[in-house]
């Protein structure tokens, strides 16, 4: 009887085929990448203004379309999904935090975190032990019935975070996390993420922030002109590429 | 993050989609667009400012000059209108609404008078036209009355006596021998005199023995055709000269009063219980009012031995006659008006307001570059005006159309006589509505002129944060709780993130709410009136004896000489319909007319034979017919007749008299609600002769009025009579009631519910960032949708709760006025229409409104554009 062997490597979290994404008769904004994220690695996506970074981000997101190629996340093609398919794969499958946080300012930060999991229809006791344990484990747990605008721009990006983690979702999208941050709170996430990734989560993040991907990223690409100019891996911290 | 977009990398103000500055509404829908990254310029994209208005480069907006200033003022005028199409089109909708109601309404209670009055006026018509018992006073004493309290102007005593003439030749559509109906004929020397003067429309007026003048539209006839009174001794014949009409009807046909003394001398040969009577026409100082005519009654009374004012008949009960029909259009019509023009405040308020609030970046740039406030504050009102202004000038055009067929009613009425909305209405209603509509959009412009401009330049894209407040975050908290999907939840707690335009929605869909109860009601009510109008409708099938009368409503012309046959003895039809098994039950009617005290003119008379208290007319108050002697009346022969139920009323005819209680008021428009309904009984007290013209069947349960009249002919076609279902007796007035209520509905719930969609799109402007973020989480497009149409849905809930109440007690307040207009007093089961069912499905009309309103923006928030929602800070 004939048996499969097992793979030797595990499949790719993000597996994207010369993708390419045009907006009108200009430039396109990516041409031709191709790049596989392995579970547990931590991307840095790095690039001037314009080089397609967050284009890059949207498409693995689900939340644009590619205009070529083919994006798949975690087994699924991603930009062959509909409207509602896309926004199941986001709440299920991936976690997204914001430069500028992307918090509802009328809920409490305990609501702002359940939102996800209410959404795909989490049990209400599930949901709020899942949601307890994050800002416990995220440090924020005494400002569970605040409201985001009382909080500090790091103490709101972690909240955030722990939006984003809220479904256990395979991939923990970043988009200049700390590029409305001060210095201090910048630190404060680079180290959540870092923490994160070293606990096995996936994390893919844009940024214009050398320093906070040598700090946390496994693997950095660069982006110019939306193509994918170099792409290293390195063992943190890389001092060399924050230089 | 990467990209041209506004966040990074361009202006603060660019992007060319809805989300920033060309409107919710733009082709793309709310947030959509083509390209996620900004345009150019300071106020860059595709808008109009940018390209053609005053901050394009070309525009001027210093105000230096006063005509370059007018021009840019005309650019942002005409660019915020367009890029609003959708509040552009719902202040057009509503002011059309609006103002159409305000013109039918305005426009039928002045243009349904003005005939009249105006007849009144030029031709001095009898404010009271009194007819005296000529056995109780003489002519002296009468002549006497024109000195009593309040006369400014008297004429008479003119002798009046009621006779049936018969054609003596070929008229011009009658033959010879045609027995017209019973005129009130009056001795009169001219037609001119302090009151009453008579307009002659073809011929002359009667100066010699054996001519006669006849009132217009009484009977088809000509000048020259002859008539002959063959009740009289040696039947005298007349010769038509004239044909005239009298402004309050105070007789049908005039002769000289020498004639009129010789036609009563030998008529009190033939009929000395009903003598001829003394007819005065008065003015009186005052007679605007029904109390006023009363007192003015009374001084006549007063001035006459007891007993001899034996009826009159007021101008007012004249104008009611022949203009009730428009007129009952006026109190509906006056409230669907009123309605409209709240409406169209709360949502021009509304409309202005939101964008104000949308424009708040465009409004900074705009005074950044030289705009004053002044200039701001009549930018923001004009874009309410001038669709304003086309919706009020369609509305008067509609408004005309409208009021046509109506009016139509009252020109026929009146003979012809011209009855047009009067131009004050066409120019007051307009400008009424537009003032109104000014002024709802002077707060929030004013709001605009206000802003500081560096406020303003930071403010531009709300986010829909630091609104509400703490009742928005308790609101969301408790939301958060509820034992429902979070969409839901998140849906409930969305009006308290504004409040005041939640409110304001709120209100314009409690108004529809409030509109559509209130248009319910009133269509059942009239249908009420269309069932219970008309007499002896209660019964299917009509069997005819060949006697007498025409078919209800019909003038009834005898044609002489003998009949084709027989008619049908009625004791032995009735004995045919008793044995017949499909038989439930009958009862017999016959016609007649008399006169009755108070009432001027003859009074048509229907006396039922056997028990008819089945198919009785709807009474308002007393009881039905209990034996000989009583009668049931309208509240229009109680006016006329100034009795109460309760009271006697004499009547005279066939040389007799006889007394009759008036047991009940009734309610019915048959014959102008101005028959007296009695027994056979008490009619043969005047006419033994009296017998059963037309029988009025209830068939057996389950059997059709048609299947019946067959089954029952075999028996009754040998005794001459036939029998036949009941014919439809429609009201065309009550059609073209419901036509005009269901129109003025269909608009105004439109206009609500487009006061809602703009609402809606206008909360999903300044809720796009949100969205966004809920779409980035996960929440997927029939959530979406779920939580946008909670949010209008609990508001339409709560609206349309409220307005129910309320539009029941418009209905209320507005059905009784219209039967007043018509002289008739509603029957209380005819108002109270609303059965629990119906008022439960009207509850739920609110939130039909509101969601329906809601669906189009629920789906635009749906499919919104996540990344470029992100992006709107």
């Amino acid at each position: 009887m004939a048996t499969t062997a097992p793979p030797l490597t595990p499949p790719p979290v993000i597996d994207l085929r010369e993708v390419r994404k045009a907006y009108g008769e200009g430039p396109p904004a990516l041409a031709g990448v191709t790049l596989s994220v392995r579970p547990g690695e931590a991307l840095a996506v790095l690039g001037p203004s314009g080089s397609g970074k967050s284009t890059l981000l949207n498409l693995i997101a689900g939340l644009d379309r590619p205009s070529a190629g083919s994006v798949t996340v975690d087994g699924l093609r991603v930009d062959t999904l509909g409207e509602a398919a896309s926004a199941r794969y986001r709440r299920t499958r991936v976690g997204m935090v914001f430069q500028f946080f992307h918090l509802l300012e009328d809920l409490t930060v305990t609501d702002n975190v359940l939102l996800p999991a209410q959404l795909a229809g989490m049990s209400r006791a599930g949901a709020r032990r899942r949601a307890a344990e994050l800002l416990e484990h995220l440090g924020i747990a005494r400002h569970a019935h605040a409201h985001p605008g009382r909080l500090s721009g790091g103490e709101r990006q972690r909240v955030a975070v722990a939006r984003a983690l809220m479904n256990r979702p395979a991939l923990l999208l970043a988009d200049e996390p700390t590029g409305a941050l001060d210095t201090a709170s910048g630190e404060d996430v680079r180290a959540l993420l870092t923490q994160l990734n070293a606990d096995g989560q996936t994390v893919v993040l844009v940024t214009h922030d050398l320093s906070l991907a040598a700090s946390c990223a496994t693997r950095t690409v660069e982006l110019v002109d939306g193509r994918i100019v170099r792409d290293v891996r390195h063992t943190r911290p890389t001092a060399e590429v924050a230089r | 993050m990467g990209g041209g977009g506004p966040v990074s990398g361009g202006s603060p103000a660019s992007g060319s989609g809805p989300v920033s500055e060309s409107g919710p509404v733009s082709e793309s829908g709310p947030v959509g667009g083509s390209r996620p990254v900004g345009g150019s310029g300071p106020v860059g994209g595709s808008g109009p400012v940018s390209e053609s208005g005053p901050v394009g480069g070309s525009g001027h907006v210093g105000g230096r000059g006063r005509g370059r200033g007018s021009g840019t003022l005309g650019r942002v005028v005409r660019a915020g209108l367009g890029r609003r199409r959708v509040q552009t089109l719902v202040m057009v909708l509503t002011t059309f609404v609006a103002v159409t109601a305000s013109v039918v309404a305005a426009g039928v209670l002045t243009a349904s008078r003005a005939p009249f009055d105006h007849a009144m006026r030029e031709l001095r018509g009898a404010h009271l036209t009194a007819r005296f018992d000529p056995a109780r006073v003489t002519a002296a004493q009468l002549a006497g009355t024109a000195r009593a309290a309040g006369v400014t102007a008297a004429a008479g005593p003119f002798r009046t006596l009621s006779l049936s003439p018969r054609t003596a030749t070929d008229a011009a559509d009658l033959p010879a021998g045609v027995t017209l109906p019973a005129l009130t004929v009056a001795g009169r020397a001219d037609s001119r005199g302090p009151v009453d003067r008579l307009a002659l429309l073809d011929g002359d007026w009667a100066t010699r023995p054996g001519e006669i003048v006849i009132a217009d539209g009484i009977a088809p006839v000509r000048p020259g055709t002859r008539l002959e009174f063959p009740e009289l001794p040696g039947r005298p014949t007349l010769t038509v000269v004239g044909l005239a009409r009298s402004v309050t009807g105070t007789a049908d046909a005039w002769v000289t009063p020498a004639q009129a003394e010789t036609l009563a001398r030998r008529s009190a040969t033939t009929a000395p219980a009903a003598p001829a009577a003394y007819q005065m026409l008065y003015r009186f100082r005052d007679a605007a009012t029904t109390a006023q005519l009363d007192a003015d009654r009374a001084a006549l009374a007063a001035a006459v031995p007891p007993g001899a004012l034996s009826g009159t008949r007021s101008h007012l009960a004249v104008r009611q006659e022949q203009s009730a029909n428009a007129l009952a259009f006026v109190p509906f019509v006056a409230a669907f008006g009123v309605l409209a023009l709240v409406l169209s405040v709360l949502i021009i308020g509304i409309v202005v307001s939101g964008a104000v609030g949308a424009a708040t970046r465009r409004i900074g740039v705009l005074k950044a570059l030289g705009f004053t406030p002044a200039q701001v504050v009549r930018a923001y009102v004009a874009q309410a005006v001038l669709p304003a202004a086309a919706g009020a000038l369609l509305g008067v055009v509609c408004g005309h159309l409208l009021a046509w067929p109506v009016l139509a009613d009252v020109e026929d009425a009146y003979q012809g006589a011209s009855a047009s909305i009067p131009w004050w209405v066409e120019v007051a209603v307009p400008a009424g509505a537009l003032a109104l509509v000014a002024a709802a959009a002077l707060v929030p412009a004013l709001r605009a002129g206000r802003l500081r401009t560096t406020e303003a330049l930071a403010g531009g894209r709300a986010s829909g944060d630091g609104h509400g407040g703490p009742a928005r975050r308790v609101a969301a908290r408790l939301a958060a709780r509820l034992p429902v999907p979070r969409p839901v939840g998140l849906g409930l707690a969305h009006p308290f993130a504004r409040p005041a335009r939640s409110g304001v929605t709120a209100a314009a869909v409690g108004f529809a709410a409030v509109t559509v109860t209130f248009a319910v009601g009133l269509g059942l009510t009239l249908g009420a009136v269309q069932n219970h109008r008309m007499l002896n409708a209660t019964a299917p099938v009509e069997v005819d004896t060949g006697r007498g009368s025409a078919p209800p409503g019909a003038l009834a012309v005898h044609v002489g000489g003998p009949s084709d046959r027989p008619p049908a003895d009625p004791v032995r039809v009735a004995a045919a319909l008793r044995a017949d098994r499909h038989t439930d039950r009958f009862y017999a009617t016959t016609q007649a007319e008399v006169t009755a005290t108070g009432v001027s003119g003859r009074t048509p008379v229907l006396a039922y034979d056997g028990d008819a208290s089945w198919a009785a007319p709807q009474l308002v108050s007393g009881r039905w017919l209990g034996g000989d002697g009583e009668a049931v009346v309208t509240r229009r022969f109680l006016d006329a007749a100034g009795v109460r139920v309760g009271d006697e009323v004499t009547l005279a005819g066939h040389g007799r008299r006889t007394a009759v209680r008036i047991t009940g008021e009734a309610f019915f428009t048959e014959g102008d609600g101005m028959r007296l309904l009695t027994s056979l009984g008490t009619l043969r007290r005047l006419d033994p002769s009296a017998v059963p013209e037309r029988f009025h069947v209830k068939p057996s349960p389950g059997l059709s009025a048609s299947a019946y009249a067959a089954s029952v002919r075999t028996a009754l076609e040998p005794l001459g009579a036939t029998a036949r279902p009941a014919p439809d007796r429609a009201s065309s007035v009550i059609a073209a009631m419901d036509a005009l209520i269901g129109t003025l509905t269909a608009l105004l719930v439109a206009v609500a519910g487009l006061g809602v969609l703009n609402t809606v799109v206008l909360d999903t402007r300044d809720r796009v960032r949100d969205l966004g973020i809920m779409k980035a989480v996960g929440m997927t497009p029939r959530q979406t949708v779920a939580m946008v149409l909670t949010s209008t849905g609990a508001l339409g809930l709560l609206a349309g709760a409220a307005g129910v109440p309320l539009g029941v007690a418009l209905h209320h307040w507005i059905a009784p006025l219209m039967g007043d207009a018509v002289g008739m007093r509603l029957p209380e089961p005819d108002i109270a229409v609303y059965a629990p069912a119906v008022t439960a499905a009207l509850a739920l009309g609110g939130v039909v409104i509101a969601v329906a309103g809601a669906l189009a923006p629920a789906g635009w928030a749906a499919r919104t554009d996540t990344v470029r929602a992100l992006r709107t800070e």
